[in-house]
């Protein structure tokens, strides 16, 4: 058996292999990975002797007394999450939108016939269709200039924190599509959501700057799941739907094929 | 005298009633929990931030989050494993933020998250750094200080959760929000980089204790 790599050994060490036994069979014999362990060893020990030193036995009597007179306030309410910035902003977008679509309504059809439960419903999608295109053209931005970015010659660090923090926004709103997406059956939006949303969380949790490398592996996971054509295919369905159900006449409209979001 | 028998009756309560209680209105009885893992958040901060001022903000904070979140703490986990869940949650973005700040600040040769690597190892790596010159250990501990800087936020969560608090791959994954076997690779990178920093002045002794051969 040929010698084992630093990588084996450390995960021999961790107890995070497969192959202990033959790892260890192999240790028995030979003396080389024996030493390369027992330096790996050695440095943890070195680790171990790192002195933290001691915050005095009534550090936890000096932590109260720092936080107590701000804990009066703190705690947080069942209902503080649905005022946290993020959401407000998303359900204010949706507001905005509905009343939007209610006003273009009202001044665009002063003739037409009286609505119907069948037509607030076509409003309702219309709505939809609209705020998940544009969430998807949103999307496709940060990834086609992910996918298209280059780093400059001799560049070390890359800084992606601006995608990133689109990348962030972008997921709520997500979660929130492919969960309307899901409970209206439409399991071919759904399916294309949540792959954006493991793309922009992948996005969402790389480290702010990034190496060269780094920066290619994203660019790589994000041309394997190739959810940039998937994007543009689902976007584009939108935009025909979009104009199918501007089109459509105003009495006896037919369900739309297709993307039902 | 009341006050005081109230008080190492309340100490010896378990962590669920605490948690009861606070929610409850009770805010002494969040005091009890404070008092009982505030030694135990500051290790890990202070292994994570390796500075005494840092760790206690961090520590401060954890349980100022945790008192304000304390409605959502399911109540089948530990409430110790929660709020050293939120203490290291809280220790990566003051790592993530510091390096920021400091790369913005920095020359260009200045070490930063992942590009740390190169010019940190560089620099432990200082040829005058003899073992001679390490003798006393508080330049030992500096250099191991250095060394554990020169990781990344995610590898430094990893490296001291797993190493020194003993959690599992998934316990980490779940605080650095990604999948077990990239948090494995994170580990072995911490290891490998930590190897690289610190061989030529760990002390070299052998030892069968982690490798299984002693029969």
């Amino acid at each position: 058996m040929m010698h084992l790599s630093e990588e084996q050994l450390i995960a021999y060490r961790e107890g995070e292999t497969r192959n202990r036994e033959s790892f260890a069979a192999h240790l028995k014999n030979c003396d080389g990975c024996r030493r390369e362990l027992e330096r790996i060893e050695a440095v943890f020990a070195a680790l171990d002797a790192m002195p933290i030193p001691d915050p005095g036995e009534d550090f936890g009597r000096r932590v109260w007394q720092q936080i107590s007179p701000r804990l009066a306030e703190k705690r947080e309410r069942w209902w503080d999450p649905f005022f946290e910035p993020h959401r407000l902003l998303a359900f204010g977008g949706v507001a905005a939108l509905v009343l939007l679509a209610f006003f273009i309504g009202r001044y665009t059809r002063t003739n037409a016939i009286p609505p119907s439960i069948a037509d607030t419903g076509k409003t309702n999608e219309r709505v939809l269709v609209v705020a998940v295109g544009e969430h998807l053209g949103r999307s496709e931005m940060v990834l086609m200039e992910l996918a298209n970015a280059e780093p400059e010659k001799g560049q070390k660090l890359m800084n992606i924190s601006a995608e990133q923090k689109r990348a962030e926004d972008l997921l709520e709103e997500n979660r929130l599509y492919r969960q309307t997406a899901l409970r209206h059956g439409d399991t071919v939006m759904a399916s294309t959501l949540d792959e954006l949303e493991r793309v922009l969380l992948d996005i969402a949790n790389s480290p702010d700057q990034v190496t060269p490398g780094q920066f290619e592996a994203i660019q790589k996971r994000i041309a394997a799941k190739g959810i940039l054509l998937k994007v543009r295919v689902v976007d584009q369905q939108l935009r025909q739907q979009r104009g199918n159900v501007e089109e459509a006449p105003q009495v006896n409209a037919t369900p739309v094929a297709g993307n039902k979001i | 005298m009341k006050v005081s028998v109230e008080r190492a009756e309340s100490e010896g309560i378990s962590d669920a009633v605490a948690v009861q209680r606070t929610l409850a209105g009770d805010r002494d009885a969040y005091r009890v929990l404070v008092e009982r893992y505030s030694l135990y958040l500051y290790r890990l901060a202070y292994r994570m931030s390796g500075n005494a001022h840092d760790a206690e903000e961090v520590v401060q904070e954890a349980f100022l989050r945790a008192y304000q979140k304390l409605s959502q703490f399911a109540g089948n986990s530990n409430f110790g494993t929660w709020v050293y869940r939120i203490a290291a949650n809280y220790a990566i973005d003051r790592i993530r933020q510091r390096n920021v700040e400091e790369a913005r600040q920095a020359s260009p040769s200045r070490p930063t998250e992942d590009g740390s690597e190169i010019d940190t190892m560089a620099m432990i790596k200082d040829p005058s750094a003899s073992p001679e010159h390490l003798a006393s250990s508080a330049e030992l501990a500096a250099k191991m200080q250095q060394a554990l800087d020169s990781l990344t936020p995610a590898e430094r969560t990893a490296i001291v959760m797993r190493h020194w608090e003993g959690c599992a791959i998934e316990e980490i994954a779940a605080v650095l929000k990604s999948n077990s076997n990239a948090t494995k690779n994170t580990v072995f990178r911490a290891v490998a980089k930590l190897r690289k920093a610190l061989e030529p002045f760990a002390e070299f002794r052998g030892t069968a204790r982690a490798m299984g051969t002693e029969s």
